[in-house]
């Protein structure tokens, strides 16, 4: 670990809380629907997309109204794109001539970007047309994204309000979210990306002739507005199979600065909003407090990790100052990666810039249990806040009941419903994620697909599905994912991950929208400052932890201890 | 209440050993088998799961039986598994025990009695006899001294003392007329001296004696709402083990381990949160219990919970806040007579007055100047308070006192002054400071001259101040509630230290402040006894009803509080919080237990397939089969270890809620985390003793 690697962490985070906030004032305002800097312009533009679509912002949705919206908006999302994506060959914008995708990758991939997750089977430079780019992915990566932020800004609503039946207007909150945040930041930071070097063309390919005189084909193509929406929204799906580890989608350390700062902005900026929009903006310090403690704790120990390299390569010779650098690129170093290692699954982007794979294993331990903490730290656009929300009202109930009252979140009772759908809501992950890779593990299909020996083929397996159904969409690129079994039940893994959490998550927020909010007082269940932060912190970290603990063990546990003590595979 | 732990009201205040009886504990152990019926622990799903992989072990222990098998620790994680179901089992039984030890004292004042029933109130001759169980809903019945009152019900005619002990446990009798707010009587109580005519208001088998046998008995007791709340937590989590569990078997196989079907189960007792699944109930019912010890009777546990959430406490300032009457506190001479005087004719006429002003306006003398007369002097004639002259006093030696209400004792002055008196201006100011700090002030004259005014004040009960301050520091703002006029009222309300009050209340005033509370999102908490409470008791969240008070009160109530102290709706807050604080601080402390179990069971699991996992092993367990007992072991004694402190609930001590969280998260959080390392490793070293595994 070097100064230069902190100097360069810190001052990342300290400009995205510098930003965050008055990001997070005007995403409030937004909301709220008051008017802003840009109402003017796009003002007009709003009111005409709801008079085409006879959407009446005034008129509510219940929270099983709203659910079934945004269900339907979805799951027509998931057809046309899965549609696309198989008739691609017949598409125009396809200078490759790329073929239609097989029906299990064209599902894996539709149900992956609508569920924000990303997860790609495939090399996109070898697979997709700039149209499916474009047309496709691109516009799921701005709709999925709008969604999360609809959802958080529901279950926010859900505890502002009091006596409430409705939480909000799904098609309003997803015109709002996307035409008042994520284009307007996409659009500044896109043409920054295109001026910092990366490529913005319709164009396939270029010929080159390298230095040896012969002839290469670059893929090149849309790049610049793909990745500013891949990183802002939390998406993570790269234009390329190497991801941010690319020379055209992460050219220089600046671009890789500006790339992190886009993935954590709006997810930190949320927090921000929330506070505004309960009223009581330390409410909202308090969860993104324990949001970075942990993430920069993620980030130290996969840097310490890295630096500290592999015993048994140092014993034979390898320089130990270079700590391990084996699957990363030497323009970012170790500080980098691991600060996007952590960043990337902290939040549920799932872009690289280094391979997950070839950390050590404690390194490649942090990403796993970021994911696997639900990426709430602070997780995707939305999804982070309200997956923190779910967490918090747990850490309530459970230790709220010590101070003797029936616990109170945000003036809100948590009773038996709330308890109940938080419950349906965290049991998905362990369900998803072990259940598939418990199968996976002793599948021979499955298994087949394995790329390492060892503890580490199955902390491939357990990334796999942790990667799915948290909805991050990186890897332990070794395996092969592109077979029917895992594009399969990656696939349901994604759509349990993102659909069956947002259900109980949006009853949390029809239920709470119910109820009367209560007054505080020096009775109530603190949830600010220092103490409500450690016990969310605690929470986050036991329950969590209790549910993967034996599978860490077996996986990069078991990698970390028997690396120590010389074993190879 | 300023410290301590509720339940330390002397008879109930006996170290450990003595939550329960012997007879109790003998009882609960058979209880304890009786409960293995899986039909009644379904209700207790963490309990009942551990009861099904109990049962699957057994199977698996006579599969091995039958092959010739290793027995010895499939037959010992078999045995501590069916030990942790029956010591859940116990501490539930333990604590319905306790209740139904109570329950058997009231069965008692049951016992079936032969009623009178009359016809015609006016006509008590004609009566026919009949079972007290057959009567009905409005039947009227004659009870005369010594016989048991048949049912619950109201006096229509007549006045009698009325023994309450079978209820209250208080042996002085009470007296119970028609009309007003005394007309209640309970059945299974006894009339002491005369005759009264009873109106039947509660049918056989749902009187309030059924009902309390019912609560202390918990045979009818209701999950409450943070109780199913919680259980639905418990649910969720056993859910969640039972996935990383049952994937873990085949993880394990990647690894290149077979997980046994023991060690599996054993892996998921131990992480599922049998703690506080076993210990819930009780926790519950030892709740109530605590209730029923204070002599109050909710009338459902969801009563209970509220009270721990109560913001505003509408208090009576009678008798909670002041001493119910007033007292003398001073008394001012005017100028030309000696304090000494002055206190000697105010003792002088007040000699004869029996009523609590009088007999404190003697012990005021004698405290102030030693003055005391056991004895009247001799030729004294006393004057009689009567509503007509609003005065009394004494003719002695030739002197007129008279002591009463100041325009009383003017006139009366004044006449024999001839309607020339003179009134010093020191009086009149005396008269308006008094008035003023919210006191009463009297005149005293000696014939045709006024004297002195005597200060008479509601004194505020010494020790309230601090009991309140407490409140607020909890978060409870406390209203006081009196019929006194603002002023006084303010003045009573600023010495008590109160948040707020209601002057000149009447039952309207209540009811608006406690529906205006409720619209901004807070719990109130009052009581009452009156008829014309009733609106304000059924719609307060809390409302205590005095056992002295009408049927109707009793009625609106949610609790009743057979003492009938008012102050007492302190306690029951604090009751409330202690309950909600136990079932939240042990289940802190079994969720937080897991920590440890792991790094038990895991290593073990795998040591063969994976041996550098050993470094897991902190603890330094002996064997992995003794690692696995150990946590087995320790998951089943730490519930027998903490049903004491189930019963007896977490200490309890009014302060904010940011440092109770802070003290109970250290304790029962950081405690969860640390006490099972030390606990599994000694279980450890004692298997490994003992050769078991």
């Amino acid at each position: 670990m070097t100064s230069n690697g902190w100097l360069q962490i810190i001052l990342l985070f300290a400009v995205v809380i510098l930003t965050a906030i008055p990001l997070g004032r005007y995403m409030a305002r937004v909301y709220a629907g008051e008017r802003t800097f840009l109402s003017a312009v796009l003002g007009p533009v709003e009111r005409l997309l709801y008079g085409a679509a006879g959407v009446d912002p005034r008129n509510e949705q219940g929270w099983l109204g709203y659910t079934l919206a945004m269900l339907l908006f979805n799951g027509l999302g998931v057809l046309l794109l899965f549609a696309l994506l198989r008739f691609q060959g017949l598409l125009p914008w396809n200078p490759q001539g790329f073929s239609g995708l097989s029906a299990d990758l064209a599902f894996n991939t539709a149900v992956s970007f609508v569920t924000n997750t990303n997860w790609q089977s495939y090399a996109g430079e070898a697979t997709m047309s700039n149209f499916s780019q474009m047309v496709g992915l691109t516009v799921q990566n701005f709709l999925s994204a709008a969604t999360g932020l609809a959802l958080a800004i529901a279950l926010v609503r859900g505890f502002a309000r009091s006596n409430a039946k409705a939480v909000g207007n799904f098609f309003v909150d997803m015109t709002r979210s996307t035409l008042y945040i994520l284009l307007p930041l996409a659009l500044v930071t896109a043409v920054a990306l295109i001026a910092m070097g990366m490529p913005q063309t319709l164009d396939g390919q270029v010929a080159a002739t390298t230095l040896d005189g012969a002839q290469q084909t670059i893929a090149v193509g849309p790049v610049a507005s793909q990745i500013a929406i891949k990183q802002l929204g939390t998406n993570g799906g790269g234009f390329f199979n190497a991801n941010a580890a690319h020379p055209f989608e992460n050219p220089t350390a600046l671009t890789n600065m500006l790339q992190v700062w886009q993935m954590l902005v709006i997810s930190v900026a949320i927090v921000f909003a929330f506070g505004q929009l309960v009223g009581d903006k330390r409410q909202g310090h308090a969860l993104l407090a324990a949001m970075l403690i942990l993430l920069v704790s993620g980030v130290a120990i996969a840097y310490w990790a890295e630096a500290a390299g592999t015993p048994t390569l140092m014993a034979a010779g390898l320089d130990p100052a270079g700590g391990n650098m084996e699957g990363k690129e030497v323009r970012f170093g170790l500080g980098l990666s691991a600060l996007w290692a952590a960043v990337t699954t902290g939040l549920s982007t799932g872009s690289v810039n280094a391979m997950h794979g070839s950390f050590t294993p404690i390194g490649g331990l942090v990403p796993l249990v970021l994911i696997k903490l639900g990426e709430i730290l602070p997780g995707g656009v939305g999804s982070g806040l309200y997956g923190m929300l779910v967490m918090a009202i747990i850490a309530v109930f459970v230790a709220g009941l010590m101070v003797g009252r029936t616990p109170e979140y945000l003036g809100k009772k948590i009773e038996a419903r709330e308890v109940k759908m938080a419950i349906l809501a965290v049991l998905i992950l362990p369900l998803a994620v072990l259940g598939f890779s418990g199968v996976s593990a002793v599948l021979p299909d499955a298994l087949a697909g394995v790329g390492n020996a060892g503890p580490h083929g199955l902390s491939e397996i357990l990334y796999a599905y942790a990667s799915g159904a948290g909805n991050n969409g990186s890897a332990f690129a070794s395996l092969s994912a592109n077979t029917p079994w895992y594009n399969t039940t990656i696939g349901f893994a994604m759509l349990l991950g993102r659909f069956a959490y947002i259900v109980p998550m949006m009853a949390i927020a029809g239920s709470l929208a119910a109820k009367t909010r209560l007054a505080a007082s020096s009775g109530t269940f603190p949830t600010h400052g220092p103490l409500f932060v450690g016990l969310l912190i605690g929470v986050i970290l036991i329950l969590g932890g209790l549910q993967f603990f034996p599978a860490f063990a077996l996986g990069p546990i078991a990698e970390q201890v028997q690396m120590l003590a010389g074993k190879t595979f | 209440m300023s410290t301590t732990s509720l339940a330390s009201k002397p008879a109930a205040a006996k170290p450990f050993g003595s939550i329960a009886t012997p007879g109790i504990l003998s009882r609960a152990a058979v209880d304890a088998v009786r409960k293995l019926d899986p039909r009644l622990l379904a209700k207790n799903p963490v309990i009942f799961v551990t009861e099904v992989v109990a049962a699957l072990v057994t199977v698996l222990f006579v599969r091995d039986l039958a092959t010739g098998q290793p027995l010895l620790f499939t037959g010992q994680i078999m045995a501590w598994l069916w030990f942790t179901v029956l010591f859940a089992n116990f501490a539930e039984a333990v604590a319905e025990g306790r209740g139904r030890a109570q329950a058997e004292s009231l069965k008692r004042a049951r016992t079936d009695t032969l009623a009178r029933r009359i016809e015609d109130i006016n006509n008590r001759q004609r009566y026919t006899k009949l079972s007290a169980l057959d009567l009905k809903v409005g039947d009227l019945v004659v009870v005369t001294a010594g016989e048991l009152i048949p049912g619950d019900g109201e006096i229509v005619e007549g006045i009698a003392s009325v023994n309450e002990a079978a209820i209250t446990g208080e042996s002085a009798p009470v007296i119970r007329e028609s009309g007003g707010d005394r007309s209640a009587v309970t059945g299974g109580t006894t009339v002491v001296s005369d005759e009264i005519v009873v109106r039947i208001t509660a049918a056989p088998g749902s009187s309030f004696i059924d009902r309390m046998i019912a609560l202390v008995e918990g045979a009818e007791r209701q999950k409450t709402p943070n109780e199913i709340a919680l259980t639905i937590l418990l649910v969720g989590m056993t859910l969640i083990f039972l996935i990383t569990v049952v994937s873990l078997y085949g993880l394990g196989l990647y690894g290149g381990t077979e997980l046994s079907v023991p060690v599996l189960v054993a892996l998921l007792v131990t992480l599922i949160p049998t703690t506080i699944g076993g210990l819930l109930s009780a926790i519950g019912i030892a709740g109530m219990d605590r209730l029923v010890r204070h002599n109050v009777l909710a009338m459902s546990g969801r009563a209970v919970e509220a009270a721990g959430d109560v913001d505003t406490l509408l208090l009576d300032k009678t008798g909670t806040i002041t001493f119910g009457n007033r007292m003398a506190t001073e008394i001012i001479p005017v100028p030309g007579v000696s304090e000494k005087d002055a206190y000697a004719a105010a003792l002088l006429a007040s000699l004869a007055d029996d009523t609590a002003e009088g007999r404190s306006i003697v012990s005021l003398a004698r405290d102030k100047f030693g003055l005391a007369m056991d004895v009247a002097p001799a030729g004294a004639n006393f004057v009689a308070f009567s509503a007509a002259t609003r005065i009394s006093g004494v003719d002695v030696d030739g002197r007129q006192l008279r002591k009463g209400a100041v325009d009383s004792v003017r006139r009366f002055a004044n006449d024999l002054a001839g309607g020339r008196l003179a009134v010093p201006a020191e009086y009149n100011a005396a008269v308006e400071r008094i008035a003023r700090s919210g006191g009463t002030p009297l005149g005293l004259a000696d014939g045709g001259r006024l004297i002195a005014v005597i200060h008479l004040k509601d004194v505020v009960k010494p020790d309230i101040k601090e009991r309140f301050a407490e409140l607020r520091r909890m978060g409870i703002r406390t209203v006081m509630v009196t019929g006194d006029n603002p002023v006084t009222a303010a003045a009573i309300a600023s010495e008590a230290g109160v948040d707020d009050f209601i002057a000149e209340a009447t039952p309207q005033d209540k009811l608006n402040y406690i529906r205006n509370e409720q619209r901004n999102g807070r719990l109130v908490a009052m009581c009452g006894d009156g008829t014309n409470d009733a609106p304000a008791l059924a719609q307060a969240d809390v409302g205590v009803a005095m056992q002295t008070g009408t049927q109707a009160a009793r009625e609106a109530g949610n609790m009743v509080d057979l003492d009938s102290d008012p102050t007492k709706l302190i306690e029951i807050v604090g009751i409330g919080k202690q309950l909600l604080m136990t079932r939240g601080s042990l289940t802190t402390f079994s969720i937080a237990n897991d920590v440890a179990k792991y790094f038990a069971i895991i290593p073990a699991l795998f040591i063969v397939a994976i041996p550098e996992l050993g470094v897991l092993n902190i603890m330094g367990l002996s064997t992995p089969e003794s690692a696995i007992l150990s946590a087995v072991i320790f998951n089943a004694l730490i519930i027998i270890a903490l049903i004491p402190l189930a019963l007896r609930g977490v200490k309890y001590t009014p302060a904010s809620a940011a440092s109770v969280l802070s003290r109970n998260l250290l304790i029962y959080g950081l405690g969860g985390i640390l006490v099972p390392f030390v606990g599994i490793k000694l279980v450890d070293m004692i298997v490994t003793a003992l050769h078991l595994a």
